[in-house]
Formats: C-alpha cells, sequence, structure tokens
C-alpha cells in the first residue's frame, strides 16, 4: 500500500536524516523523494510503501509527528488514492 | 508521482480552508421492522439499526485518519416513521428506540422521524404529526422531517396548516434550549429519498436495504480559489467553482466508496452540496462576497447564488458516479459566519432570502423568527416555500425556529455546528384565514407531463 508523507517546516540540519530514519525503524520504504524549499519553507514530499510497516496505518501520522516534533516540522501521511482521487481524472 | 503543488494544494484545503467530509450518512431500510405490537417494533428498530450500523462510526474515524480527511458527522437516516410505525400507533416509542439506538452507536444524528404527506395523510399520519413536539422534545439526536408538497401533486394545505402548529408548540416545549427542538424539523417541498444532510434525512420508499451517502463541504476552498482571481470574468469564475468542486466532490466519493466497501454496505450518492458552519472561513455568503458583492443580501445576491449553485453541479456531476441528495449550496443563516452577520448589519431580511431559496439547493433553513409569530404565519411561509418548489420543480424546506419570548433585535445562541441566529422580522398581516381554508393546491400545469 503506497502513502504520501508530506514534511513542511523551517528549514534546518538533519530533516532529511530524522524522517527518514524514523521510516526506517518502522520497517516503511521509501519508493520516491523530491525536496525543495517554498517561500522558505522546507518541504519533503516522499512515496512510501507501508506493506510492512510496523505501525497500523491510521496511527503512522500521530506517530511520525511524534516522532520529528523535536525539528519543528508538521508530518502529513496521507493514501496516496486521494490524490489519485482529487488531481487525476 | 504527484506535484508538489498538488499535495500542498490538497493539504492546504484539508487544513487552512475547512475541506471536510460533512458527513456520513448510513442510509437503513427498516420495512422489514413493521410490527403490529408498538414495543416489538422497537426492539427490532434498534436491533436492526445496532446492528447493520454497528461499525459506522469506527470505520469513518479509521478513513479519516488513513486519509487526512476530517469526517465531521456520522449519521443513521431511516425509513419515514410514520410508515414504520402505522401498524401500531406508537410512534414515541419508536422515536425512542431511534434515540437510543444512535447514542449507543455514538452517531450524531438519526433522521426518519418523517412523513410523506405532500397529496393526503392517512388517519395514522395524522396521528404521527401530533407527535413531532413530544417525540422532538422527549430526544436529543432524533430529526424529523415532513414532506407537505411536490410538483406532482401540489400543496397539502391541510398538513402545512397542522405544521405551522406543530411548529409553535415544539417551540414552547424546547423554551429552555431556545426553543431548539424546531432545529430538528424540516418541512420539504420536493424532498429528495437519498439526501445525507439533517434535519431533512431518511430513507425514501425507493431505496434499497442500506447504502452509504456522503456530503462533502468546502465553502472555504471556493471562497479561497475566487478570491486569488480578481481579474476573472464572470464565466471564468464559474469555471473556476466546477474545476473546485470537482476535486472537493473526488475526495466525498472516495470516501463514500471506501467507507461502503469496509462496512460492505452498498456504496449510495455523493451530496455534493457546499454547508457552511459558523466557523471563520466556512462560510457560503463569503463566496458570494468574494464575487463581488460587498454583502450578501445586496442586489446581485441571487443571480451569484444562482451561478453558484449550478457550477457546483456542474463541477460535481463528473467527479462521481452517482451523485443525489440536495446538491447545491445551502444558505443556513444561523450556521454561517456572513449570513448572521448580513442579518445583523440589517443587509439581509427574509423576503431576500426567500428570493434566493429559489435557487440555492434547498430553502430557509435556520432562520430565527419572533416568539409571537402566529402558527398560520408559519404555515403559510411554509406554503411560500411549497411553492416556490413545486412551481420550479426543486427541492425547497422551511427550517425555522420561533424562539419563544425572544423579539427582533435578539439574539440566540444554539451552540456548536448550529451558530447563533438574529431574530428575524417576518412581515406582517394575517394570513389565517387562507390557512385555515385547507385542502390541497393543484398541482401545476406542467406536472401533467404523460
Amino acid at each position: 500500500m503506497k502513502v504520501v508523507v508530506s514534511v513542511i517546516g523551517k528549514d534546518r540540519t538533519g530533516i532529511i536524516a530524522a524522517v527518514a530514519g524514523a521510516l526506517a525503524e518502522r520497517n516503511i520504504n521509501i519508493e520516491d523523494i523530491s525536496q525543495t524549499i517554498m517561500q522558505n519553507n522546507f518541504v519533503m514530499i516522499m512515496l512510501v510503501d507501508v506493506e510492512n510497516s510496523s505501525v497500523q496505518l491510521d496511527k503512522l501520522g500521530e506517530d511520525l509527528q511524534r516522532s520529528v516534533e523535536h525539528l519543528g516540522v508538521t508530518v502529513h501521511v496521507q493514501h496516496e488514492d486521494l490524490f489519485n482521487a482529487m488531481h487525476r481524472v | 508521482m504527484f506535484t508538489e503543488n498538488e499535495i500542498l494544494e490538497t493539504i492546504d484545503m484539508l487544513d487552512n480552508r475547512h475541506l471536510d467530509v460533512r458527513t456520513v450518512t448510513a442510509s437503513l431500510s427498516l420495512l422489514d421492522c413493521i410490527d403490529a405490537n408498538g414495543k416489538k417494533c422497537a426492539d427490532k428498530v434498534y436491533d436492526k439499526i445496532t446492528r447493520v450500523c454497528a461499525r459506522l462510526v469506527p470505520v469513518c474515524e479509521s478513513l479519516a485518519s488513513r486519509y487526512g480527511v476530517k469526517i465531521v458527522n456520522k449519521r443513521i437516516a431511516v425509513t419515514p416513521i410514520s410508515v414504520i410505525g402505522s401498524a401500531s400507533g406508537d410512534f414515541i416509542g419508536l422515536a425512542h428506540a431511534l434515540d437510543r439506538a444512535g447514542k449507543n452507536l455514538g452517531v450524531d444524528f438519526v433522521g426518519g422521524y418523517s412523513a410523506l404527506v405532500q397529496k393526503g395523510a392517512t388517519e395514522k399520519e395524522n396521528m404521527f404529526l401530533d407527535t413531532l413536539p413530544q417525540a422532538l422534545s422527549e430526544t436529543d439526536i432524533v430529526c424529523s422531517s415532513v414532506n407537505v408538497a411536490s410538483s406532482k401533486t401540489g400543496i397539502n394545505l391541510d398538513a402545512v396548516g397542522k405544521l405551522g402548529k406543530v411548529i409553535k408548540d415544539l417551540a414552547y416545549r424546547t423554551r429552555d434550549i431556545n426553543s431548539f427542538g424546531c432545529g430538528k424539523l424540516v418541512v420539504f417541498c420536493n424532498a429528495v429519498d437519498d439526501n445525507p444532510f439533517m434535519a431533512g434525512a431518511f430513507t425514501g420508499l425507493s431505496e434499497g436495504e442500506c447504502a452509504i451517502n456522503v456530503g462533502v463541504s468546502g465553502p472555504g476552498v471556493v471562497e479561497y480559489e475566487i478570491k486569488k482571481h480578481p481579474d476573472y470574468d464572470i464565466t471564468q469564475i464559474c469555471e473556476l467553482i466546477k474545476r473546485t468542486a470537482f476535486k472537493i466532490t473526488r475526495l466525498g466519493a472516495l470516501i463514500g466508496t471506501e467507507a461502503a466497501k469496509e462496512l460492505n454496505l452498498s456504496a449510495g450518492i455523493v451530496d455534493l452540496s457546499l454547508a457552511p458552519t459558523p466557523a471563520i472561513g466556512d462560510s457560503v455568503a463569503r463566496i458570494l462576497e468574494s464575487i463581488g458583492l460587498s454583502s450578501v443580501g445586496s442586489c446581485g445576491t441571487t443571480a451569484c447564488l444562482a451561478l453558484l449553485n449550478d457550477a457546483v453541479k456542474k463541477g460535481g456531476v463528473m467527479a462521481a458516479s452517482r451523485v443525489g441528495g440536495l446538491s447545491g449550496a445551502f444558505i443556513p443563516v444561523s450556521e454561517d459566519a456572513g449570513m448572521i452577520e448580513a442579518v445583523r448589519s440589517g443587509a439581509l431580511g427574509l423576503e431576500k432570502l426567500e428570493a434566493m431559496t429559489a435557487v440555492c439547493s434547498v430553502g430557509l433553513d435556520m432562520i430565527a423568527v419572533p416568539g409571537d409569530t402566529t402558527a398560520a404565519q408559519l404555515a403559510a411561509m411554509i406554503a411560500d416555500e411549497c411553492a416556490i418548489g413545486m412551481i420550479n420543480n426543486k427541492t425547497t424546506a422551511v427550517r425555522v425556529i420561533p424562539v419563544y419570548g425572544k423579539k427582533v433585535g435578539d439574539e440566540v445562541d444554539f451552540g456548536g455546528l448550529f451558530g447563533t441566529a438574529p431574530i428575524m422580522a417576518v412581515n406582517g398581516g394575517n394570513p389565517e384565514m387562507f390557512v385555515n381554508r385547507g385542502g390541497v393546491i393543484p398541482p401545476p400545469i406542467h406536472a401533467n407531463k404523460n
């Protein structure tokens, strides 16, 4: 099952490392990743496979947010179908 | 992979523009619960609701976190209780069974304490209408609707007159809570069988066993998009609304399909409505103002609302395989920060609102009027709305609250999503003789199409 993880916040050292580390700890594979700075904000979008995740999908958003709280970024975890529905005809 | 803009746009809509799924409503037939023994019938109703809808709330909560989308209300709509209870006549027992079942499951509302009397009422249906004040004042989450008119059958003025008295009685019985009992009762012309929104949701007799119907919302998203384009002409604005409505509806269709799949029920319709809440940035009135009115209520309001209502339907129809319900723009007064402000400032009165109901999705909704408004005035107000719906082949409705002890200039707070209502002035004059004539206003000539 594919899920979109988006991380938004003020840029600082170690965000990618922390998020990637947190995903690895939960046995979640990153399949695609893009990162940019938009209007002074750090924006990272990842497509991940949660098939073997050690954390249930319903709890994953909360769980990831907690683990990167100290970086001051916001994490959204949303099933890819949401974006397919809204942006693809 | 999606582009950053696509993903950020969705997140912005959900986090900052109040895009949400307003309701996931399980529409449930109770026809197999009919029993001549009132107690047995109530038990069957309670058992069926709690069995079939047992997982409604947990499934919605799980979907909400999976997609990062708020599902504001979970509701159940059942077959009109006037039908289910006619064999026993114990309608009040059924009202309590609905209330208990809904509370047990943790849903927000149970709709369907309803009757369809647009052409005439049976003896039992008249008895049922008489139980409305008691049923709605003794229960908390039960909602009621009565269809008193249609384009095909005309207007049942006997029922309209009765409803005027019912609303007065209900306002008195619930006077301690600002007559809010009336907020749970809608009087319809051309009611639809698959409406997921309260207070008017019920499961029509044409419906199947059980289906999941979804109502989406997101007036804030539409307002935000329009505000970004002050340079657009009105045709471009219509296109913009269509595109935005498409995205909003796709979200609703996704949640509806997934909820139905997980609950093992059939996927019903998506209602494409823009439904406001009193929160800032969640207002239909503000959309009309963003098109170019200094305040809702000014000349031009009806035109802007007409284009909004139509563009929402056009954008939404392609986004979902089955569209239904009321589908359009709701204009409840107390539930919309922009409408409240316009009434307060005197920019919006009942007459302009009535004109707006000719082009919006429903009708006079969540209107607080003085406590001394007579039953005949309320009935005549309903008759006026029915006339608009009947002649124009659209759904219209009246949800009016004659707040006990209050007069024009006062304001009442209904709390939460129901918002705040300034008491609106009702036209003077006495329509009593008209209402008391009773009988049926025949349907218009264009009803005879066969």
